[in-house]
């Protein structure tokens, strides 16, 4: 699912960083994706790859940090783990959970060749 | 596959064991040394084969470079902390748009659902009913063709037909370009209807009040789990067609409990816009998002009277 746009979201968030941290080549690109978040880790690989060609990014890897879902269960009036929208709470088995953690989807990190110091 | 998104290589999720449920480990904290290589298996979990790296935990290795070295001339590895969200760029342009929207009192919602749930019907009745009490305009998203716009124009209303070529959903962006040519009145509604897709369109914030999912009693009422993005993304669901249910095998309670477990505060209208069945509550809601809307923008403006007052 528009995984497209997301690498190219990527790319726009790699590119401002090239030219804010003056680094021209990145060796990986580390995300944090949400169990609960709506994106799609082998398909967003696949554009990731295709979307880099041509940057500072080019050829690097593309690293993924998962983070456990949490929601919210209204009965228990507590936190628990969730792995889907629809899951109900592993304690009191209600489907009265509402997300709250786990849905994001962010750049974390670049892993960066920076200039040769000195020359 | 979708050869623009690569919307159908699926969730890669073959299954499900029986009995235990697959926890996704807690997010590594280490970070790895950048001239190491992990033996990456191309496996979906793929935080698993990640070293937990406990010694590296909670910092950052500047100056791990092949050489171990600050050496000058030799090049370095670096790890930049970034912290952005992929879809910053998007959620600023939707921000701009739910600025711009409230600074007119507009009321504006994006209507979302699958292909031929009823989407453009159902705007078509709920404008006829409402033009004369609102001024309603209406952004519709397609990746091609006007027929769309072409039918609500048809009622009266003005539309703007935004089509997304190979794209499979509307982005803030390409509203925030939509709105000042539609020449909105203040206090209207402003109707988005997205790209008929239950997938993608669950991610992009358009600057919306609200996204409103439509379901119909043709489709089948597990869509709520099969397609569970769109229906937690929502604040309303209007289950449609519902003039159909004697000719279907559609049990629309249970389609409501699916919905309510992927989103406990889903609002839920059963309407029908072939007969107008159920539009009252429908239409009370959306009087009130305008009432709300118009107050909000009354406020504003009161409050920059008194700052222009001083």
């Amino acid at each position: 699912m528009h995984e497209m746009s997301l690498a190219e979201g990527i790319r726009g968030i790699v590119e401002d960083a090239a030219i804010a941290q003056g680094f021209t080549k990145v060796n990986a690109v580390v995300l944090e994706v949400g169990a609960l978040s709506s994106v799609e880790v082998e398909a967003l690989r696949f554009c990731f790859e295709v979307v880099m060609k041509g940057t500072v990014a080019e050829g690097a890897r593309m690293e993924v940090e998962a983070i456990a879902g949490t929601g919210w269960c209204m009965p228990c009036a507590k936190s628990v783990a969730i792995d889907q929208l629809y899951d109900p709470c592993p304690h009191c088995g209600s489907y009265q959970v509402q997300a709250t953690g786990g849905t994001e989807m962010r750049v974390k990190a670049l892993d960066v060749q920076t200039a040769p110091a000195g020359v | 596959m979708c050869t623009v998104c690569g919307c159908g290589a699926g969730e890669v999720m073959i299954g499900r064991p029986s009995g235990t449920a697959q926890r996704k480990s807690a997010p590594t904290t280490g970070w790895k040394v950048a001239s190491v290589e992990t033996a990456h298996d191309d496996s979906h979990e793929h935080v698993e084969v990640h070293t937990p790296a406990s010694e590296h935990a909670g910092h950052m290795h500047f100056g791990h470079g092949p050489a171990h070295a600050h050496a000058p001339g030799l090049s370095q590895h670096e790890m930049v902390r970034i912290e952005k969200d992929i879809l910053g760029k998007n959620d600023r342009f939707a921000d701009a748009n739910r600025g711009w929207l409230a600074g007119r009192g507009i009321f504006a919602l994006n209507l979302v659902s699958s292909p031929g749930s009823g989407k453009t019907t159902l705007l078509c009745k709920t404008i006829e009913i409402l033009s004369s009490r609102v001024a309603v305009a209406v952004i519709e998203g397609d990746q091609q063709t006007e027929f769309d716009a072409e039918r609500i124009r048809a009622t009266g209303a003005p539309a703007l037909q935004i089509n997304t070529g190979k794209g499979c959903h509307l982005d803030a962006a390409m509203v925030g370009q939509a709105l000042p040519r539609l020449a909105l009145t203040d206090n209207s509604l402003l109707l988005i209807e997205n790209v008929g897709n239950l997938v993608c369109p669950s991610a992009f914030d358009l600057g919306e009040a609200h996204k409103v999912v439509i379901l119909s009693v043709t489709e089948g009422e597990d869509k709520p789990l099969k397609y569970p993005d769109m229906f937690a993304a929502a604040d309303v669901m209007l289950l449609n067609k519902t003039d159909l249910l004697p000719y279907v095998s559609f049990d629309a309670d249970k389609a409501v409990e699916f919905a309510l477990r992927v989103n406990p505060r889903l609002k839920v209208f059963r309407v029908s816009a072939t007969t107008g069945e159920g539009f009252d509550g429908w239409l009370g809601w959306i009087e009130s998002g305008l009432a709300a809307a118009a107050a909000g923008c009354e406020d504003g403006r009161e409050e920059k009277a008194l700052v222009a007052g001083y």
